[in-house]
């Protein structure tokens, strides 16, 4: 049974005469990545802000592992605070302050840590996320999506055991927004916090989500995991659903350049460097059949079964990003043709052998086509020549293509 | 559903406005003590002498151009004004002694800190709203640093230190003008002026005005770090405008406080 670490038990804040929280109950679990929904200004800031003590509840009580929050005495209050790194939505940071500099805060503030020390963990950290190279930068001097991964980096020196994220991807491109949820799925797994999110992107987000809580008119008023989400009904649930439409075709806009690829320059250079980098395309084929045989919700899951596949094969060889709705892109920037094809042969034996998701592997047997659909994944790889356009790559993989696994999976009974 | 008022509850409306107002000013009177105290109880936190000498560098170092060229011509202007006006009684010859006096124990202070208030004051405001409004000071918050001692002890701490000091600058550069203009273009002597200086001005006198100058430190870097602090607070405007208007109040507060606080403590030190 997983470990209950934060409770919000009848939390109701008011500003003024306005109820934002209303009567608010949730949990959230150890080691979860928790995901928070619902419309602008409903007051989920307001209760990320109750979390990590930025506001203080009207009424009701916040439980961490158990202990009431506001009865804490200083001493514990400031040991419970230390555990948490807050992303704040716009980033928040000194622009006054180098990258270095910004990072190195938490440390030099809060620690008895050394110069030399402090110095290595930072550069350590800013290594691992990929803005090692902008170090003596000011944030008004990095993109976005830069911006972005500094703070991130920031949150995680001190290596916090919960990491609180507000809206990371706003303002951010639909590929971009990908880029970022990837990022922290992909920390999450390597570093281990617990993640609290806030977040619009749905569905994407349901694929790196243990859990959702949904907020709607101050009130919580689903918290499970996505499959329980399917058997809620609720005006709000149909809305996101029926919103999946416009996202989709915000996702298929065409994109023109590497930098839509979610990747830094960092990510290009080190190929440089290598003088070759290889590309993996990946594509669930007959998307929109499939929506349509089985459902939005039944065909999200089997994409992100798809990305589950990639991030364990490849999440820490390579740097996988989503190009489209059903397209996934793997970067492969330290490896050679032959060992990328190679594992590109472990995923599919993989594949073929577990399926995806609820759709099971075609083995060739018969299969009654009036109750079930088929689907096929496609792969195609090619090498990067140096300096080349990254999307060109890209497209080149695209065109080479083949079918590397078949799925079957029963048909919506309607 | 609002009530309607009485005829009663009407005519007690001036004196509804003015206690509000009253009430205000005493909530924010306490605000910005608690405020203070705070602030300058972690100017000895460690950690804290890296930023004051930055802040040293900042408030004192680079206001030094400005102050003393504002001291040169204050004292230059008084060298012709009172020479002028001790023309009329004979007395030229305490020409000396007056520019001394008038600058070591009220024009040095009192100019000096309008002036910081105008360049550093005004700053200190715009950088710690912005911070404010951006979120920054929250994200401090976070990462467990105390804001107060981070952002405003330093300040409050480099401003007792810069103010004396470039008073003391203010005061020798005056002197200077008023030499300028009363020795070098109008002719007096200059043996006579400086034995003027030297036999009129007491210790007390140069206590005095470090004194004043302590005060105008604490009063501008507190109203300067308050205004900017709570600028999120106003109710007359938000975002950009209000760290505007914060900064307008920052300075006007300051420049009425150290001419209201100049005749308080002038007034205990005589």
């Amino acid at each position: 049974m997983e470990d209950e670490l934060i409770e919000f038990k009848n939390v109701t804040k008011r500003f003024g005469k306005r109820t934002v929280l209303d009567n608010v109950g949730l949990r959230i679990f150890d080691g979860d990545v928790t995901t928070i929904i619902g419309k602008s200004g409903t007051g989920k800031s307001v209760l990320l802000k109750h979390i990590i003590g930025l506001l203080a509840p009207t009424e009701g009580t916040i439980l961490f592992r158990g202990k009431p929050v506001y009865e804490m005495d200083r001493k514990e209050f400031d040991a419970y605070r230390s555990q948490f790194s807050y992303c704040f939505q716009n980033n928040a940071l000194f622009d006054s302050l180098t990258v270095f500099g910004n990072i190195a805060l938490p440390l030099q503030q809060t620690t008895r840590m050394g110069k030399k020390e402090i110095e290595t963990r930072v550069v350590q950290k800013m290594e691992q996320l990929e803005v090692a190279d902008v170090s003596d930068k000011y944030p008004s001097q990095l993109s976005g999506g830069m911006q972005k991964r500094v703070a991130l980096a920031r949150a995680l020196v001190t290596d916090p055991k919960i990491v609180l994220f507000d809206e990371p991807t706003t303002g951010q491109d639909p590929i971009r927004k990908n880029a970022i949820l990837s990022m922290i799925a992909h920390n999450q797994k390597r570093f281990g916090f617990t993640t609290i999110m806030i977040s619009h992107d749905i569905p994407d987000v349901f694929y790196i989500s243990n859990r959702i809580l949904i907020l709607y008119d101050g009130k919580i008023i689903f918290q499970g995991t996505y499959r329980e989400l399917e058997r809620l009904q609720h005006p709000m649930v149909d809305e996101y659903i029926s919103s999946l439409k416009g996202f989709e075709k915000e996702f298929l806009t065409p994109v023109s350049d590497g930098e839509a690829f979610g990747l830094s320059g960092k990510d290009v250079k080190i190929a440089e460097k290598k003088d070759t980098v290889i590309v993996a395309v990946l594509t669930l084929d007959e998307l929109d059949a499939l929506t349509e045989k089985l459902g939005q919700k039944r065909t999200d899951e089997i994409l992100q079964s798809l990305g589950e596949y990639l991030n364990r094969h490849f999440g820490d060889v390579g740097i996988s990003n989503r190009m489209a709705k059903n397209r996934f892109a793997v970067i492969f920037n330290h490896m050679d043709a032959k060992r990328v094809e190679s594992m590109v042969e472990a995923f599919t034996r993989e594949l073929r052998e577990q399926g995806l998701g609820e759709a099971h592997p075609d083995t060739g047997g018969l299969i009654d086509s009036g109750k079930t659909v088929s689907l096929a994944v496609r792969v195609g790889l090619a090498e990067a020549s140096p300096k080349e356009n990254i999307q060109v790559t890209a497209d080149k993989a695209r065109s080479r293509e083949k079918v590397i696994a078949r799925f079957f999976c029963a048909r919506c009974e309607t | 559903m609002t009530r309607t008022k009485t005829s009663g509850e009407k005519q007690l409306w001036p004196f509804e406005t003015v206690g509000t107002k009253v009430n205000g000013w005493v909530d924010d009177l306490g605000a910005v003590g608690i405020f203070l105290l705070r602030a300058f109880i972690m100017v000895f936190r460690a950690k804290q002498l890296p930023s004051i000498v930055q802040q040293v560098y900042y408030i004192g170092a680079r206001s030094a151009p400005v102050v003393m060229l504002v001291g040169l011509f204050t004292g230059m202007v008084l060298g012709l004004q009172l020479y002028y006006t001790l023309v009329k009684f004979g007395s030229t010859g305490a020409l000396g002694s007056a520019i001394a006096l008038s600058l070591i124990r009220e024009l040095g202070p009192v100019l000096t800190a309008i002036m910081i208030t105008a360049r550093a004051g005004s700053s200190m405001t715009t950088e710690i709203g912005i911070q404010r409004i951006s979120e920054q000071i929250d994200a401090l918050y976070t990462m467990r640093i105390d804001s107060l001692r981070y952002l405003v002890s330093p300040r409050i701490a480099a401003s007792i230190i810069s103010f004396p000091l470039l008073t003391a600058f203010f005061d020798i550069i005056g002197i200077l003008g008023g030499y300028l203009t009363g020795v070098v273009l109008l002719g007096l002597d200059a043996g006579s002026y400086f034995y003027r200086v030297e036999t009129s001005v007491e210790i007390d006198d140069i206590t005095g005005g470090f004194v004043k100058a302590v005060v105008f430190a604490i009063i501008v870097s507190t109203i300067c770090c308050f205004q900017g602090y709570f600028t999120h607070m106003r109710t007359d405007a938000h975002g950009a405008k209000s760290v505007g208007l914060s900064t307008t109040s920052a300075v006007v507060l300051s420049c009425v406080l150290i001419l209201i606080s100049d005749y308080v403590v002038t007034s205990l030190l005589l």
